[in-house]
């Protein structure tokens, strides 16, 4: 008895250990993982002049040398010789570097010219500016002035970022809503209707799932350019709804094919034809996989760069937030507040999208993996 | 899974005039698809000339796409059920099918078939060159430094995601936080390729040695007491800094199939093996990954096409140079840099042609599916 109680002791102490050793490796890879929108988000609510002369990090409670006495030495002093300083006998390249004192304080130049020296002492200390500027900057794009840490002011144009947004809505929602009907009409045939090359057509939705964007790009500029329609919204939309018809025809026959048969025998019987069937029960029969398609088609216009780089180009007034984004990282690619905030609006969407209808992105996301 | 296609008889719509034609119907639906056809080419003419970025024009384009597409069903399936039976039931499937199946031809289909042909042709698609392209392409220093690189994306990046992806899925299967693990890690997946890529240079970001680093690997380094390195710069080990970012985001991919798949093991299965003595990781390797077979495939294989087509991430972070070119940032330099269309289209074939195996693998899958 006893030895099977010590042995269910033993047991209950290895399983807390595993739990231990799973949730705090769980942890470290989650950590790992945030870490970095961390950084970026926290840097871009960061006025300028902290976000380029320390870390992010800093913003945490840390340990750092604040000024907390100016001494005035004799101005001319000799910098060649020893100073004295606190009771110290120091040289100018030790006050230059920073001297710890045997209390535990530095003492490092504050100006060499007018011979003044900071006394500083180790505290505990946070960084704990937060602006809404660079929001204000890369939104609205006025001209700002800004203080760097040495002092000097300088003016800069912001950028308009509210306009590359709402370019990216002009995009996005016609190209996920277009694609929607078209498949829905063509799973449903591919899933309940017999007609000659049905399976050849739809072995070619399943060969077209994996292609590389690529091979068709060079084509469906040469027609664009005929058609007049290069760098307009609509040649986009007919890419992203031919790019994503795949897809979404694949994933609807899956879920339309799966409908219970009886259903729609019973509506053949009261003499509903195929179009009536389509509109009064397949299309509301369907609504779960149509979420999953949209939500995920959404977020794949929304943050693809290839194809609007190539059909809608970069011109200001059309641009979209993914074009702007890379070009602000080639033309201002120090300008870190501005890059981390003009970053977070490109994101804040495709965010709030993920974060309220995550279950249907996954379920889209799991159909689409044959998609590439 | 394995799919059912049931036919369902398509039936007469109303009973006893159906058989024969109805000149009346015929004619009111042939001059509504007329005037539908006129609306659909007006709309195109003005959202071709219509160029700005606003709400407006995209609510133009969400009524001429859904709102044609519906309206050209509805007035086509109109003329066809006017019809004698006979030629309803040939005809109807195709209308279904019909945009769809055109849609793609136009969009992926023709074009690779144009992408191969031009790529027997030299650099402005006028004269004849064989397979000079192709001899050019696994020749030219530039391109062998691309394939170099995208193996090294294929395999490592491709390797890294599987075996982070399931790590993360077991642990998380075995923790209570399951449910905000798996969101934080997936979370990069809602995030566009070049906002990671910001996020990432952020955190590459490098200072020399005397100031302040701002990037957080460097700070690391630096507080070690390393010097600071120019991350992206770094040949070669760029090219792994670069693959971190595809890592960090596709690993959440990975993980949620994979997550799915665990969850399907039947546990009378781990049980008895527990029962029989075998260990955790003996269990793991003998019943789960063989289980899971098929989504370890499907893992591997979309994740594999994700890095074959990488382009975003390294035209974005370093646009190819530092020796980080890849297959997808040569294809567009030669396209749009240097306008070789010939060279460039035999790039798009020959990533055609790496990714073509999983195309295949896909249609051998169809064919087993029963009803095809």
């Amino acid at each position: 008895m006893a030895l099977v109680q010590g042995r269910a002791a033993g047991t209950r102490r290895s399983k807390i250990i595993n739990g231990v050793l799973v949730n705090g490796i769980l942890a470290l890879i989650c950590i790992l993982w945030t870490v970095p929108t961390i950084g970026l988000l926290v840097s871009s609510f960061r006025p300028r002049a902290d976000v380029v002369t320390n870390g992010w990090w800093n913003v945490l409670p840390h340990q750092e040398y604040v000024t907390v006495n100016q001494i005035q030495l004799t101005p001319g002093l000799p910098l060649d010789q020893p100073i004295q300083v606190e009771g110290q006998t120091l040289t100018d390249d030790q006050l230059r570097a920073g001297f710890k004192l045997p209390d535990g304080r530095k003492v490092v130049w504050a100006n060499r010219r007018s011979r003044t020296v900071d006394v500083q002492n180790q505290q505990w200390t946070a960084k704990t500016n937060f602006t809404l500027n660079n929001y204000d900057n890369v939104l609205i794009g006025q001209e700002y002035t800004t203080t760097d840490a040495a002092g000097n002011t300088k003016t800069e144009k912001g950028e308009n970022m509210s306009n590359a947004f709402i370019s990216s809505l002009t995009v996005a929602i016609p190209a996920t809503i277009i694609p929607i009907l078209i498949a829905a009409f063509a799973a449903y045939a591919f899933a309940w209707m017999r007609f000659p090359g049905r399976k050849t057509l739809f072995a070619m939705v399943v060969g077209l799932l994996v292609i590389p964007a690529q091979v068709a790009l060079i084509p469906l500029l040469t027609d664009f350019s005929a058609l007049g329609i290069t760098g307009t919204y609509l040649s986009l939309w007919l890419v992203h709804t031919g790019f994503g018809l795949c897809l979404a025809i694949y994933l609807l026959y899956n879920y339309i094919s799966q409908l219970p048969r009886e259903i729609l025998e019973s509506a053949f019987i009261d003499g509903a034809s195929p179009f009536t069937i389509f509109i009064r029960l397949i299309l509301p029969l369907s609504v779960p996989a149509l979420a999953s398609f949209a939500i995920f088609q959404f977020m794949w216009v929304w943050n693809d760069y290839l194809n609007a780089l190539i059909f809608l180009g970069t011109a200001p007034d059309t641009q979209v937030v993914t074009i702007k984004l890379a070009q602000m990282l080639g033309s201002r690619g120090q300008d870190w507040h501005l890059l981390t905030a003009g970053a977070f609006v490109s994101m804040v969407l495709p965010l709030i999208v993920f974060f309220s209808l995550q279950r249907y992105f996954v379920r889209g996301m799991m159909a689409g993996s044959v998609k590439g | 899974m394995i799919q059912q296609t049931k036919e369902v008889e398509t039936r007469p719509a109303s009973g006893a005039a159906a058989g024969f034609m109805d000149p009346g119907r015929f004619f009111a639906a042939l001059l509504g698809l007329v005037v539908v056809l006129v609306l659909l080419g007006l709309g195109f003419v003005y959202l071709r000339d219509s160029k700005g970025a606003n709400i407006f024009n995209a609510v133009v384009a969400i009524i001429w796409g859904v709102g044609g597409v519906a309206a050209l069903y509805y007035t086509v399936n109109a003329l066809i059920e006017s019809l004698p039976n006979k030629w309803r039931g040939r005809l109807l499937p195709f209308l279904f099918v019909g945009p769809g199946v055109a849609m793609l031809f136009w969009v992926l289909t023709i074009p690779t078939l144009r992408t191969l042909y031009q790529s027997f042709f030299n650099n402005d698609s006028t004269s004849f060159v064989g397979f000079n392209n192709y001899i050019a392409t696994f020749t030219d220093r530039g391109m062998l430094e691309s394939f170099r690189n995208n193996l090294l994306w294929l395999f490592v990046g491709t390797g890294f995601c599987v075996v982070f992806g399931l790590l993360i899925a077991v642990l998380a299967d075995r923790s209570k936080f399951e449910n905000i693990a798996k969101a934080l890690i997936f979370m990069p997946m809602a995030i566009s390729f070049v906002g990671a890529s910001v996020i990432w240079k952020f955190m590459y970001a490098y200072a020399p040695s005397d100031q302040p680093q701002i990037g957080l690997q460097n700070a690391i380094l630096t507080g070690f007491g390393l010097e600071p390195q120019s991350w992206l710069t770094l040949q070669p080990w760029n090219n792994l800094f670069l693959i971190v970012v595809q890592v960090w985001m596709a690993t959440g991919f990975a993980m949620v199939l994979f997550s799915a798949a665990i969850k399907g093991v039947p546990t009378d299965l781990i049980e008895a093996a527990r029962v029989d003595g075998a260990t955790e990781i003996q269990s793991f390797f003998a019943i789960t990954i063989p289980y899971i077979q098929g989504t370890i495939i499907t893992v591997t294989t979309t994740t594999a096409i994700g890095t074959l087509k990488i382009f975003d991430v390294v035209w974005v972070m370093t646009g190819g140079q530092y020796g980080t070119s890849v297959v997808g940032t040569e294809f567009y330099r030669q396209f749009f840099a240097n306008r070789n269309f010939g060279y460039g289209a035999a790039i798009a074939i020959v990533l055609f042609i790496a990714i073509s195996p999983v195309l295949i693998y896909n249609l051998r899958q169809l064919r087993k599916q029963e009803g095809f």
